[in-house]
């Protein structure tokens, strides 16, 4: 009846387990008598969960990823801390079956369910709005791909209370991750947690690419597009290249574990270097598709605070382009150490130092977008600077593992950690966290806290650079990573000196916190009344904030680049008539798929097979029914657009 | 977020709102039948990655028998010409699905859809016999990496042409209720896109696994 399952699942004789489990509890209680007490659920439905708007869907990604960014973050601090007190013949407080859940949970955490989900809904919230669009190409299928990432969510989390996570890493090699040598269920929460959320960013890479080519402004050709866009659409390419990849990498996988197939077994001729070949032609690609909407991010505040157009718009593009085609052929530097020979290997080397030349590229061309421009140090701004320095230096250390005989050396060691957290934490989460700061105010109608905003960025920044910087001498002394204590006592001192710098980026975290609640609480006073808080370019800040639920009540005529800095200097445009909106309606549909994903996940993992069914079935009884469904539009007449653009506020710069 | 009725002005011509409406409905009937087909075929092309990453699979693994039958033992291509001509034909059937979509004939499209759909089963029936078959004599999923590889590529195949099926009597369904809508109209359209793919992938199936195999 319940496959594995059974009471025993439930790890009762770990405390730390335990406790974090009763933390989540305690939360997920509190939210839900507060929903109860203050009556929102059916606002929370109808507003919220059943919403197909691009912008809740975008707030909704985000709190996903801030939630799993501090559950990633504990994992790290218990991991600084176990290397800080395992010396010198203490063993710590973590033992190796649990640190090694630990890593892993920490990676794919950090990589799948938080920084994937950060950037998809920054992409919602920002990229329609660039694009002077109403909402995405395919609405239902953006609520959709949100309730499949949820669904992921909901498993992962779960496998912290009900049963195990892997210990195998964060990309699962086999033969480590096969039945033979895991035959709990952690492989399989992680097999079915990443395939569920993986559809829905397959799905939500389709969405963008469409809503980008389809639904622009008239006027606004690719050229005229916002860079942030620009590197939307190619991260979005690059999801749809990379990430069915993934799915049959996993699904070989689940293959060798639930039918005994031997793809990447010990016998009867598997083959575990392909795995490793395909699970990098995913994931070399991958950490593009994070970093180059930091790169817009970036690109987007940079010239806005600077006070003058992007530097070398057309280079950015084309280096955009440039590194999105050229992270596709650098996958194999990943596993020098295969043994492939010494062409291969030099063919790789070769085309991961190639990458750095676009990124240079774009380097220089913020920096000239700086020069001799007016630059104003507001948070957004300092994240930038911060990312500038830090980024720089991360792809140092890249170009210098790029040499084979170097990577020999460095492979596996704690160099390589702190290589990727360098261009990882510098570029994709400074990215996505000025980018949060940035598009707040539009988003909510009233601006972060500034001072607890620079406290929280100087945290950060110094924190990364005393955690890392000892990871990166103990790599050169050889130490390796995933080894939850070492007896050397010379290295001793350096692992204090790391915990020491992620205890700083705590601080830095709690200064989000306090930023947000702040910020809340004081928002009277910070509102932003005029739709253009910081003096923007784009054509998200020619619209009140927050944005009426059609965006544009007229859509623009786009005629250069920076289209909204040229509407504030020529004047608003014509008044024209108000026309009836054409608009999505709310469907519950997404959450029910979510729900049937959820099953289906479950029952596989735990091998209660009529859950799976009911799972799948359920998914496709759904979809069809969806597809009869013929209601899913309505038209919002023209006199209630006039009746709430009237209501916006008579400060907004650009009157229709 | 809806709008919410508070006093409303009444619009002094009420016409030509109702006219307006008409206007915009037409323009993004237009507008959402070309987005669609778009996407989907952004779709089609994970797929196709999908389908890439399995060619490559079967590539690696084909040689690694571990001692067990090879492709050339266990093959019959007679069999598997008839399977390969039932979805080549089905794949002319759907086009004349399209052809009468644009007289807008129902009865035909319907009519043509369900030829469509006896091929399609009749090609997962071969393929699910040749499986069957397969693993009667000992010669399954788990007897080696080749045929580990084998049946995952085959079979992924597979259970597209199934789903595509599904697709197909949903269509009938929503085509005999409707009529030919712009909205059933686009997804013809889609599933055309969809079942020609798969064919274009049974080509490359055909040639790769079971040609190459005999051949060499």
């Amino acid at each position: 009846m319940f496959g594995k399952l059974s009471l025993d699942a439930i790890p009762y004789q770990q405390p730390i387990i335990m406790g974090a489990a009763a933390f989540m509890g305690l939360v997920a209680v509190s939210v839900i008598a507060a929903l109860t007490y203050f009556r929102k659920w059916k606002w929370l439905w109808t507003e919220w969960l059943t919403s197909v708007d691009h912008k809740k869907i975008g707030v909704m990604y985000i709190i996903l990823a801030l939630v799993m960014l501090l559950r990633g973050f504990s994992d790290a601090i218990m991991m600084r801390t176990q290397l800080a007190i395992a010396s010198a013949g203490s063993a710590g407080y973590l033992p190796p079956e649990h640190y090694d859940q630990i890593f892993t949970a920490h990676g794919v955490i950090m990589i799948f369910f938080m920084a994937m989900p950060f950037m998809i809904g920054l992409l919602n919230l920002v990229v329609p709005l660039q694009i002077g669009a109403r909402d995405v190409a395919f609405p239902f299928l953006n609520s959709l791909s949100f309730w499949l990432t949820a669904a992921g969510f909901a498993l992962i989390n779960l496998s912290l209370v009900v049963g195990e996570f892997a210990r195998t890493g964060w990309l699962a090699y086999p033969p480590l991750s096969e039945l033979q040598y895991s035959p709990g269920v952690g492989v399989d929460y992680y097999i079915w947690s990443l395939q569920v959320s993986g559809v829905g960013t397959t799905l939500a890479g389709v969405n963008f690419i469409a809503t980008i080519l389809r639904n622009r402004a008239p006027g606004m050709t690719l050229m005229k597009m916002p860079i942030f866009t620009w590197t939307a659409l190619c991260s979005n390419i690059m999801i749809v290249a990379a990430f069915p990849i993934l799915t049959v990498a996993l699904a070989l996988l689940a293959l060798d574990r639930y039918l005994g197939m031997h793809f990447f077994t010990n016998a009867l001729g598997g083959n575990q270097m392909m795995y490793v070949n395909l699970i990098w032609a995913w994931g070399h690609p991958e950490v593009y598709i994070l970093v180059l909407p930091a790169f817009g991010i970036f690109s987007e505040i940079i010239s806005t605070f600077s006070g003058k157009r992007l530097f070398g718009y057309a280079t950015m593009v084309y280096a955009t382009m440039a590194i999105a085609l050229g992270a596709f052929i650098t996958w194999l530097h990943h596993f020098f150490t295969m043994g492939s020979g010494a062409d291969v290997n030099a063919f790789f080397g070769i085309t991961t130092m190639i990458i750095a030349i676009p990124t240079g590229v774009k380097v220089f061309n913020w920096l000239f977008t700086m020069y001799r421009g007016r630059v104003r140090f507001s948070t957004p701004t300092l994240w930038t600077l911060g990312f500038m320095v830090t980024f720089v230096i991360g792809g140092m250390t890249g170009v210098l593992m790029a040499v084979p005989p170097a990577d020999f050396v460095l492979h596996n060691s704690l160099f390589l950690v702190a290589h990727f957290h360098n261009v990882l934490i510098g570029g994709v989460v400074f990215g996505y966290l000025a980018g949060l700061s940035y598009w707040f105010p539009k988003i909510f109608g009233f601006k972060l806290n500034e001072k607890l905003g620079k406290w929280a960025f100087w945290c950060w920044l110094i924190g990364f650079y005393i955690a890392f910087v000892p990871l990166y001498m103990l790599g050169l002394m050889g130490v390796t990573r995933r080894v939850n204590h070492f007896d050397n006592p010379v290295w001793h001192a350096y692992f204090v000196a790391a915990a020491i710098g992620a205890f700083v980026i705590l601080c830095g975290i709690l200064f989000e916190v306090a930023q947000l609640i702040v910020s809340i609480k004081q928002r009277e006073s910070n509102r932003d009344l005029t739709g253009d808080p910081w003096g923007g370019r784009t054509l998200e800040w020619s619209v009140s904030s927050p944005p009426p639920f059609y965006n544009f009540a007229v859509i623009p005529e786009v005629q250069t680049r920076d289209a909204f800095w040229e509407m504030k200097k020529i004047g608003p445009p014509r008044a024209s008539r108000y026309r009836p909106i054409h608009m999505p309606r709310n469907t519950a549909t997404g959450v029910i798929i979510g729900a049937f994903s959820f099953a289906l996940g479950f029952g596989l993992i735990w091998h209660i097979w009529w859950m799976a069914l009911v799972g799948l079935l359920g998914i496709v009884i759904s979809l069809i029914t969806h597809s009869f469904n013929q209601h899913r539009e309505y038209f919002v007449p023209a006199v209630d657009i006039a009746r709430i653009e009237r209501l916006r506020s008579p400060a907004l710069i650009q009157q229709v | 977020m809806r709008p919410q009725t508070l006093d409303i002005e009444v619009p002094s011509n009420a016409r030509a709102i109702t006219r307006n409406v008409e206007l915009a409905e037409a323009e993004e009937h237009a507008e959402a039948g070309q987005t669609t087909p778009l996407g989907f075929w952004i779709y089609l092309m994970s797929d196709c990655i999908l389908f890439s990453a399995l060619f490559a699979t079967y590539a690696v693994l084909r040689n690694a028998v571990a001692g067990g039958p090879t492709g050339a033992q266990l093959f019959h291509l007679p069999y598997v010409l008839i399977e390969t001509l039932c979805l080549l034909v089905s794949s002319i059937t759907y086009g004349m699905v399209m052809l009468a979509l644009k007289v807008q004939k129902r009865r035909a499209v319907l009519g043509w859809l369900m030829i469509t759909a006896v091929l399609g089963a009749c090609f997962i029936t071969m393929e699910v016999r040749e499986f069957a078959h397969m693993i009667g004599e000992g010669a399954g999923p788990d007897r080696s990496a080749f045929l580990s590889s084998f049946f995952t590529l085959v079979g992924t195949h597979g259970l597209h042409v199934t789903a595509g099926l599904i697709w197909m009597l949903v269509m009938m369904i929503q085509v005999a209720r409707t009529g030919l809508t712009s909205t059933n109209a686009s997804r013809l359209l889609c599933l055309s896109l969809f079942w020609h793919f798969l064919d274009i992938v049974w080509i490359g199936v055909f040639s790769v696994v079971y040609l190459m195999r005999v051949i060499v």
